[in-house]
């Protein structure tokens, strides 16, 4: 009986961890705040980024403010190679990435050793 | 708390624990037993493994996992479990917990100190920069930070200072030691007119120079900035890691949850037996091996190729070079020096050069310069009634006799049978010759060559070792291509090509395979960039970085086969650590499911959290060591070529 519970439980189990984390789920997205002749958009790094999808207009100089409440060491830096940028983030503080917006397209970003993802839209 | 403290703080409450262990085949405890155990693990547990926990939940929530996931899951159920059958009276496993946590946070302190090692070649090159410059404002000389440096001052440089920006001397003449930004190992003499680059130091003598690039327009700022553009670069072979990674940490747990299921179903082990089993898997498996293989490679492959004088532009281009059969040379100013010079005077030397030279003195065309460059500082006699025959030659009167120097074509005279025979001799061997007449005879020939560069003939050598097919593109004819393709080893030639189609001539290469294309990155672009890779050479400041996807600071053709025998290299090295992180959880895993144990080859949690710290430690040293491999192509002492 014990048994039969046990393969019961552990293939629930089995059967959670991959609608959990291959079903479809929808990505947290957002648009970032336009003032006057700027916009900004706040991500917050914490188990991944939070938005995970930040849209900007195109030629609108941009800036994206990352601020880390993660303490693990794998969120610790941000990279966006299409841009060469490769940021330390301090945890709890914010840090502040100047996004040139002057071609439209997807551009990623990633941690530093590229285990969790964002994407930057231009258009 | 840092990683450190928290591996410190973790490592100190551990030691009792291993004490404890080593001690119990002798019958040994230390007092306390399992409250002991309790205490310490739960403190590591609170502290040292409180983050791994709080980012594998944070990430969860994401339907997220990672690394933190494992160690968090792994540690997590050795703990509760531990508490469960403290509290029925079971036998406890804490220990496993806290060396879990120990290990991983070793790796950890490690790796980051890799990471930074491997990652410090911009700040390096950042330090190069001087901090100050004495700017001559109104005829006084000036310390002033190099904010403050505008194009167009003129700035004073003692010898052992160093020079600021880039611009050109206007006084003064020094050797300068231009080795952390070209690579090239020999100082450099120079005087007025020549150009400098900013981080240089003056060596001997005072100079005098006018700014002309300054703040992110200098040399150093644009290696700077495109070294670190390339660390950061993504290669096309990481596609397969990301894919892997996205699905890597799930796939672990469920064949964790696999693993407990035959163990304590099928085989019938105690629960706490298949458990370990089961946290052994969880801890083994290492995304992070995975994750660095790539980036650390390529960071410090091109941060040394960058100290070399090499700028790589992205992964890739490197992996790109892997792939390479064909190398293409544009002739002009990349094999020969681009400047023509007099290889042979038939005759009275002193007399048909002075000649010569005193009737090219007012020509502008690049084989009279050559010719009066060979003069040297004889005396020339004067000369009139001076005219250029447009492509054919100039004449005038020298002595009260006319003169006359160009091509046998329009020569006022036919050549003497011996003079003819030597003639036809040297265009044989690719030389241009013209005659020098005077009066009613001919005085003489000279020849000249645009010759090819003193290295050029131990590049291409370097080049056929690695495997390659070395091509020179030209626009000359085929015959005088293919004696100065002789002369440095070239087997190949592609004569007769107009400027305008030199990257047609590298699309139909290209046919037989990946072709790179070298070139002065200034005329040759369409070229450059219809290559695979695009390997452009510069000199001096004048270097246009977009041009390739190589570009090679110093004028130096040796360094396009160190270039592709570095990035060869490093695309290796990536290879290889893939190769081992891959390899690794391979075999790490059925390891830990206990799927040898008849063999008697089984791991606890705690050996497979040190063997998930030195995977990822293994992976970023061998990244490290690409810093000291050693390089066929990479010289010493450079000799100092003009």
């Amino acid at each position: 009986m014990t048994q039969v519970v046990t393969i019961l439980v552990g293939l629930a189990l089995i059967g959670f961890i991959l609608w959990w984390f291959f079903g479809k789920h929808e990505v947290s997205s957002a648009a970032a705040t336009v003032t006057a002749d700027r916009q900004a958009a706040d991500v917050l790094v914490d188990g991944g980024y939070k938005p995970e999808v930040v849209t900007l207009k195109q030629g609108v100089p941009a800036t994206l403010r990352f601020t880390r409440k993660d303490p693990s060491a794998c969120l610790d830096r941000v990279v966006f190679p299409d841009w060469g940028i490769n940021r330390p983030l301090a945890q709890d503080k914010v840090e502040e990435i100047t996004i040139d917006t002057s071609k439209p397209g997807e551009y990623e970003w990633a941690c530093g050793m590229d285990m969790f993802h964002g994407k930057v839209i231009i258009k | 708390m840092s990683t450190r403290t928290r591996f410190w703080l973790s490592l100190l409450l551990s030691l009792p624990m291993l004490v404890n262990m080593l001690l119990m085949p002798f019958g040994l405890h230390l007092p306390g037993g399992e409250w002991l155990q309790l205490v310490l693990t739960t403190l590591i547990m609170a502290f040292s493994a409180w983050p791994f926990v709080h980012t594998a939940w944070a990430a969860f929530k994401n339907h997220h996992a990672n690394m933190d996931t494992l160690v968090a899951i792994g540690t997590l159920t050795a703990y509760l479990y531990s508490l469960y059958a403290m509290a029925t009276g079971r036998a406890v496993f804490f220990e496993s917990a806290a060396f879990v946590t120990t290990f991983v946070l070793l790796g950890q302190v490690f790796e980051e100190r890799m990471r930074n090692n491997a990652s410090d070649a911009v700040a390096k090159l950042g330090n190069l920069q001087a901090k100050e410059a004495t700017v001559i404002r109104d005829g006084q000389p000036t310390r002033l930070p190099l904010s403050e440096v505008e194009v167009g001052d003129l700035i004073q440089v003692k010898p052992g200072e160093k020079i600021a920006v880039d611009g050109t001397i206007v006084a003064g003449q020094s050797a300068v030691n231009e080795a952390m930004v070209t690579g090239e190992s020999m100082p450099v003499e120079k005087g007025v007119g020549d150009p400098v680059i900013g981080a240089t130091i003056n060596q001997t003598g005072t100079l005098q120079f006018k700014a002309e690039k300054v703040g992110d327009d200098t040399l150093l700022a644009q290696i700077m900035e495109m070294v670190r553009r390339a660390q950061n670069s993504h290669a096309p072979i990481q596609k397969l890691t990301d894919k892997v990674a996205d699905i890597f940490v799930p796939v672990v747990l469920v064949l964790a949850i696999l693993t407990f299921l035959v163990w304590n179903v099928l085989l019938k082990a105690p629960v706490a037996t298949a458990l370990i089993y089961a946290v052994a898997v969880v801890v083994i498996a290492c995304p992070c091996a995975l994750g660095l293989a790539t980036p650390t490679a390529l960071m410090v492959g091109t941060g040394r190729s960058a100290r070399l004088g090499i700028l790589i532009k992205n992964g890739e281009v490197l992996e790109e070079v892997n792939r390479l059969k064909t190398v293409a040379f544009d002739k002009t100013g990349t094999i020969t020096t681009g400047q023509p010079a007099v290889t042979d005077v038939i005759g009275d030397c002193d007399r048909v050069l002075t000649l010569a030279a005193a009737l090219e003195k007012s020509s502008e065309h690049p084989l009279a310069t050559a010719i009066v460059a060979a003069a040297g500082d004889r005396d020339l006699p004067a000369v009139a009634d001076f005219a250029a025959v447009a492509g054919k030659g100039v004449r005038g009167t020298v002595d009260g006799q006319p003169a006359w120097v160009g091509t046998a074509a329009l020569a006022p005279h036919d050549l003497p049978e011996d003079l003819a025979e030597q003639s036809t001799q040297l265009m044989k061997a690719a030389k241009t010759v013209v005659l020098v007449d005077q009066g009613e005879e001919v005085l003489g020939l000279i020849a000249i060559q645009d010759q090819p560069k003193p290295t050029a003939a131990a590049a291409i050598a370097n080049l056929k070792e690695q495997g390659l097919t070395p091509v020179m593109i030209t626009g000359d004819n085929q015959a005088v291509a293919e004696a100065i393709a002789r002369q440095v080893g070239i087997d190949r030639v592609v004569a007769g090509v107009l400027p305008g189609d030199k990257a047609a001539t590298v699309k139909q290469l290209q046919q037989e395979g990946p072709v790179a294309f070298v070139g002065d990155g200034i005329n040759d672009a369409p070229a450059l960039s219809t290559a695979d890779v695009g390997i452009a050479m510069g000199s001096g400041t004048d270097i246009a970085i977009d041009a390739g996807g190589i570009v090679l600071v110093k004028n130096d053709l040796r360094d396009v086969g160190l270039a592709i025998e570095l990035s060869r290299k490093t695309f290796k090295r990536i290879k290889l650590n893939l190769f081992w992180a891959f390899v690794y959880n391979v075999i790490g895993i059925p390891i830990a499911a206990g799927l040898f144990v008849s063999l008697g080859l089984a791991l606890s949690p705690e050996l497979a959290g040190l063997a998930m710290a030195f995977s990822s430690l293994s992976v970023v040293t061998s990244s490290v060591l690409l810093n000291t491999t050693h390089l066929k192509g990479e010289r010493k002492l450079a000799p100092a070529v003009a």
